[in-house]
């Protein structure tokens, strides 16, 4: 017979019990706490567009990223990979506001073996270097930085690199570690940041991602591992075909 | 307005390794126990659950398990007469926050110091001549010897499951372990983690070199476990997700795996967390402690009362506590004066990055565990002759390279572009056949007159509370020592078969941004002479004898080892102290 | 302590069957000094009905809001609406302090109220019908010590019709057998004792018996099984795959006592049963029931696995791999007394997939006992796994190994996921 549905099945035995944690007002007693979906478990990119670049901005971000990440024959560059969205992301984030980093006044600029010490955020690093970089592309080429060809944009980015090219208002050499880093880190990172599209980084040096489980590998010495990457959104095989 | 709660038997300041030691051996004397953590709860399947804790953006690049420098951290100079600026992003070093403190995110290599380390300074000076140490060298005796604590470091490798190789066991060196360890009772409780291609070459490498060469002491499991409290453990799977991760199955040991599942069940235990402490309170007279001020999430503050207070809150707050509370005479390097916050050491770490020919050598270097490699120990401690060399200390070598994450881990020959096609070729052909250990020298740092720690003038943190003020550089001894020891390690990796090796040397001075690992150690250090330590060989306070103080603080300098299994054997052989003296007739048990 | 015992070859087994509780009754056996009468003076009785209590898990109900033992309103969900679990301290005005010793096991073992009103079956009765009087009068001698709560509690929170408590006459007319448990003279001492447990006290089939479509206990099946609320509580019948077919005896006593056994892990709602009451039941107690389970008959039924080609079969292997194995193992088999057998385990073979399903969407913490402290948790999936990659990977589980299950489809996952998120 089919089972009962709910409807049907008379008061007998269908009861639940209201559950209770292990702690109350802060403190911790009597069990480990554990509640259905406790955990913080990350939430995906998926809206498209941008939400912090504005469209020179972003423009600007995705010709540098292509120049950090080249395309070439066989894995994406830096902009198909999503590196510019990654950073988008990052930006409207707590990353970009600097959140949860020391930010008490006063701000001294120390020595190096001191760290960073200026009082711009990210986002603010951001927007004030793309602004400053853009004012001296038009300045020197009439034409911004995405509009410039790969030969002369690479010694631009060379010079914010080595400190010779000075923007305005900005400090050009913390901006390239900055941008070098965060271009790196969208490349590499999980897709469900933005970056690293299809997995097109872990694919171009043979990274699995996000697979949990190798000992059936650790003795397999100097054997190439087949198996394709997986993020912690998984991956095409996880989703059945439909026939 | 503060809220004065029913007083306790015990409150533990800081529920990590060391608290929920103490927390345990306290509850089982009978004692009515609070533990207070100023970080969260961390619980494995939902907080580090084994679906989201492979994310090296979240958890190694932000940093997400470790204390957030808003809430507190600390300012920083390399010398004396340099004005100190605040660490406002964690760069040579992350402190823990959290319930498990370091013990969630540490990749569990388990070492045990030398006989030698214990007595380091009459083992050096008769060795070498008192003249041989450099002037400002600060090192001392710990006043506890290797032999009294190896019961207790067998405890602690028991409790965690320690995976390894015994090398010395009651005098009989044995093959394939460590020929230099001090000598154990028993062999490890499970047998050493297996090695993957990289860190079994350079075992043969370093064996036909003529070292003797041993796999890393290993907090993550060979196998599945069971602790002598009947806890569960699980099997490492090799994930390469170990130090600044949680451990998703169980198999990483740690206060959550290991105790916090039984005392958590314990009647006479309680916890709160996301409480941070400000202040162990002392009566009149300063001489006792009566407990300590608390802040909750909400800015609500607390008095809990408490007979015992254990201060086991990581090195760096374990000084800036006692230095906010008034216990102990502050140092002062100028007069060589007082005991808080001098002897302050971190580690002299250094690693060299390798490069094979990929048609020969797949290492797939994302199959490793955190405490993973093969390592050797010829040129730790005192374990070679230092005369013609010009420096003491040393330290163990090893390939113990813990994973492939592309962020941080993706190495490219020296000369290579930094980015651009050339960049992007150089990542893709040598990511599978480069090595980059890491740690992969991970040498001692003996202690200075002039690197210490004490509080900030200028900065503080939301309390309003000064922060602590780091003044730390190298000095030559180390940069010497260190020099030695990453050549030594590169001739290995060239005798692997590298055709390339780089040598990153550590060099002078001190960098605050560069990660070399987070073994700050000393402020409060442990001695025979209370004016030279700040606690007794008990780890207990000279100054008010209910208090004691557990954690690398004790170290009065360190040695070329990872700190956790020492400073867990420690707080063991305090526990035993009290539960078998002090508790019976509170009160110094050491005569001043 | 068993009605009907006078022939003298039944007195031995009687002896028996008192053997466990000599050392906590005070002297004769059961037809004299407690037959008839709770008794405050008698620390016997008292003793014998704390246990009891516990072994009937009075307390998973009647526990009060706050952890005030025996003071009731907990809320007890319905298909027709809420009850609340009545106040059972020896309170005079919201208790049943007032209540006689015949009320009391009126209210145990005939399902009616002091003014002779119907209970809902959602009290037990109609396993607790089978306990002794004796041993029903010890459990009120117990509850006569706790201490009293004045707590009102209204316990018919059900909407019209259904709270018109007479509507309960259809159901006892087709569903209760009131009477005490009778002995089965051909069975074994402990076999008996498991029977009386598990069919009375223990009221296990509440649970684990597929129930008829008005909520009745489908007699034909018992213990082969049954969903509620988000879970399945599976079939504990000797059924190799379903059930407790591989599980030895010992591997039974492990399981209720520790909350583990090298197969399986005891979570929600029965882990809180371990941990609330049969990790306190005797060894011996534990041994009749495990005796007892292990005679009951089980259901052949053979199933064929989906082809491993099936793409719903290879994108769950796929996700299995990536997600699961890291735990579980590539086999299935897990790690004894931390991770679950999945190859092996019951509530993986259940005849539905309801368990499986909510565990893998929610995670699930497994009990912890003084002895089997750990209390390992499973993750949530949820958040990770479409509906179509939670059906595929429960498919895939359930057509692994030794096991072989119709498919899961996505519109179930939905299902439960609503369901599980409009719930606790």
């Amino acid at each position: 017979m089919s089972p009962p549905s709910r409807r049907d099945v008379l008061l007998g035995t269908a009861f639940v019990l209201m559950g209770d944690a292990a702690s109350k007002a802060g403190v911790l007693r009597g069990q480990l706490p554990w509640s259905a979906n406790a955990g913080s478990p990350p939430q995906p990119i998926t809206e498209s567009g941008w939400l912090f670049f504005n469209p020179d901005e972003a423009a600007a971000v995705e010709a540098i990223a292509d120049r950090i990440i080249p395309p070439d024959a066989s894995t994406p560059g830096g902009k198909e990979a999503g590196c510019a969205v990654y950073i988008d992301r990052q930006l409207i984030g707590p990353f970009g506001s600097s959140a949860g980093l020391y930010t008490s006044a006063p701000f001294v600029t120390g020595t190096p073996q001191q760290g960073a010490q200026s009082p711009d955020p990210p986002a603010v690093v951001y927007r004030k270097s793309l602004a400053a970089l853009d004012r001296q592309c038009r300045a020197q080429t009439g034409k911004p930085f995405a509009q410039l060809s790969s030969e002369q944009q690479d010694p631009l980015l060379s010079g914010l690199e080595s400190g010779s090219l000075q923007l305005e208002g900005a400090n050009g050499k913390a901006f390239f570690e900055m941008l070098l880093k965060n271009m790196q880190e969208g490349f590499f990172a999980d897709p469900i940041y933005g970056g690293n599209k299809d997995m097109c980084g872990w694919k171009m040096i043979g990274y699995p991602g996000a697979h949990y489980d190798y000992r059936d590998w650790v003795g397999r010495h100097n054997e190439r591992y087949p198996h394709p990457p997986v993020s912690i959104a998984g991956r095409p095989e996880w989703t059945p075909k439909r026939t | 307005m503060t809220t004065k709660l029913p007083a306790k038997d015990a409150v533990i300041i800081g529920l990590g390794w060391t608290g929920s030691i103490l927390a345990h051996e306290l509850t089982e004397a009978g004692l009515d126990v609070i533990a207070i953590e100023r970080g969260p709860w961390r619980n494995t399947a939902t907080d580090f659950a084994p679906n989201y804790a492979q994310d090296e953006l979240r958890y190694r690049i932000r940093h997400e398990l470790f204390l957030q420098p808003a809430q507190t951290t600390f300012t920083f100079r390399n010398k004396m007469d340099q004005n100190a600026l605040p660490i406002r992003n964690w760069g040579a070093f992350m402190p823990p926050n959290g319930v498990g403190g370091g013990g969630v995110h540490w990749n569990a290599e388990t070492w045990r110091f030398l006989p030698s380390d214990f007595v380091l300074r009459t083992h050096l000076t008769q060795r070498y001549g008192a003249k041989f140490l450099p002037q400002d060298m600060s090192i001392q005796d710990w006043g506890v010897t290797y032999d009294e604590l190896e019961p207790h470091y067998d405890r602690f490798e028991y409790l965690c499951g320690t995976s390894g190789t015994a090398g010395n066991l009651n005098g009989q060196i044995q093959p394939g372990g460590n020929p230099f360890e001090g000598p154990r009772s028993r062999p490890y409780p499970t047998p050493a983690q297996q090695q993957p291609f990289s860190h079994a070459l350079f075992g043969k490498a370093a064996a036909e070199l003529g070292y003797k060469p041993f796999p890393q002491p290993s907090g993550n499991l060979s196998q599945a476990y069971t602790n002598p409290l009947n806890v569960r453990m699980g099997p490492c799977t090799y994930c390469g997700f170990c130090e600044w991760f949680g451990c998703g199955n169980y198999s990483k040991a740690s206060p959550q795996t290991t105790l916090l599942p039984v005392l958590m069940r314990k009647a006479n235990f309680e916890a709160r967390d996301l409480c941070e402490v400000t202040r162990i309170n002392t009566d009149s007279s300063g001489k006792r402690a009566t407990g300590v001020t608390f802040v909750d999430a909400s800015g609500n503050e607390y008095e809990q009362p408490a007979d015992l207070v254990i201060l086991s809150a990581f090195t760096i707050f374990n000084v800036q506590l006692l230095l906010l509370s008034k216990i102990g005479t502050p140092y002062d390097p100028l007069s060589n004066k007082g005991v808080i916050g001098r002897n302050f050491t971190h580690q002299t770490i250094s690693d060299v990055e390798s490069f094979f020919d990929k048609s020969k050598f797949n290492f797939n270097p994302f199959i490793a565990s955190g405490a993973i490699g093969m390592c050797i120990d010829e040129f730790n401690g005192d374990n070679f002759d230092h005369g013609p060399h010009g420096f003491v200390g040393g330290g163990y070598m090893g390939q113990v390279q813990t994973n492939g994450r592309p962020i941080q881990t993706a190495p490219i020959p020296p000369g290579t572009p930094r980015w651009g096609a050339k960049w992007k070729d150089a990542v893709r052909d040598n990511y599978l056949s480069a090595l980059k250990p890491g740690t992969g020298v991970h040498g001692s740092m003996y202690s200075y007159r002039d690197v210490y720690v004490d509080l900030d003038p200028t900065y503080r943190d939301r309390f309003d509370r000064p922060l602590a003020r780091i003044t730390m550089d190298f000095h030559d001894n180390e940069i010497k020592q260190n020099a030695f020891l990453t050549d030594k390690f590169a001739e290995i990796f060239r005798a692997m078969g590298a055709q390339q090796v780089h040598k990153i040397y550590r060099k002078a001075p001190y960098d605050v941004t560069e990660y070399q690992t987070t073994h700050l150690c000393g402020g409060a250090v442990m001695g025979t002479d209370p004016k030279t330590s700040a606690v007794n060989r008990f780890s207990q306070s000279w100054d008010v004898p209910n208090l004691f103080v557990t954690g690398a603080s004790n170290f009065p300098q360190n040695a070329g080892y990872n700190p956790t299994g020492t400073l867990a054997a420690l707080a063991f052989w305090s526990a035993q102290a009290i539960r078998s003296r002090y508790l019976r007739n509170p009160g110094p048990l050491v005569p001043a | 302590m068993v009605a009907g015992m006078s022939t003298g070859a039944a007195r031995v087994s009687l002896v028996i069957i008192l053997l466990p509780w000599l050392a906590l009754c005070s002297a004769a056996p059961v037809q004299a000094a407690t037959f008839g009468a709770s008794d405050q003076q008698n620390f016997a009785q008292i003793e014998r009905g704390r246990y009891l209590t516990r072994v009937a898990d009075c307390a998973a109900c009647h526990a009060g809001v706050d952890h005030t033992p025996f003071a009731g309103g907990r809320p007890i969900e319905t298909p027709f609406g809420m009850l609340q679990a009545s106040n059972i301290t020896p309170d005079g005005a919201t208790g049943i302090g007032s209540w006689s010793d015949a009320q009391f096991d009126a209210a145990m073992r005939a399902g009616r109220m002091p003014d002779g009103s119907r209970l809902y079956p959602a009290m037990p009765y109609a396993y607790y019908t089978k306990m002794s009087r004796a041993d029903v009068l010890a459990i009120r001698a117990y509850l006569n010590t706790v201490p009293p709560v004045h707590h009102e509690v209204e316990s018919n929170q059900l909407p019209f019709p259904y709270r018109m408590r007479s509507l309960m006459a259809i159901w006892d007319a087709l569903y209760f057998k009131e009477g005490e448990f009778r002995e089965d003279p051909s069975k074994s001492p402990a076999w008996n004792r498991g029977a009386y447990l598990v069919e009375g006290a223990g009221h296990c089939g509440a649970c684990h018996t597929p129930k008829t479509s008005l909520g009745g206990d489908e007699l034909k099946h018992a213990y082969q099984g049954y969903a509620l609320q988000g879970w399945f509580a599976p079939d504990i019948t000797d059924n190799e795959e379903m059930g407790l077919g591989r599980w030895s005896p010992t591997d039974v006593v492990e399981y209720l006592k520790r909350g583990h056994n090298k197969y399986s892990a005891a979570s929600g709602p029965m882990g809180e049963e371990v941990v609330d009451s049969s990790s306190r039941w005797t060894e011996p107690d534990l041994q009749a029931i495990a005796e007892y389970l292990k005679g009951l008959a089980a259901q052949q039924e053979t199933a064929h696995p989906l082809a491993a080609g099936d793409p719903v079969m290879t994108a769950g292997a796929a996700i299995y791999w990536d997600a699961c194995s890291a735990c579980h193992k590539a086999d299935g088999s897990g790690i004894p007394y931390l991770f679950p057998d999945i190859a092996h385990a019951p509530s993986v073979a259940s005849r539905e997939p309801t368990t499986l399903i909510r565990v893998v969407l929610q995670g699930a913490e497994t009990a912890a006992t003084d002895e089997e402290p750990t209390g390992p948790q499973m993750p949530a999936f949820g958040w990770q796994l479409t509906d179509a990659q939670v059906a595929a990977v429960v498919t895939y589980i359930r057509n692994s190994w030794s096991h072989a299950a119709p498919a899961v489809s996505e519109r179930e996952v939905r299902a439960a996921r609503a369901s599980l998120a409009s719930t606790r």
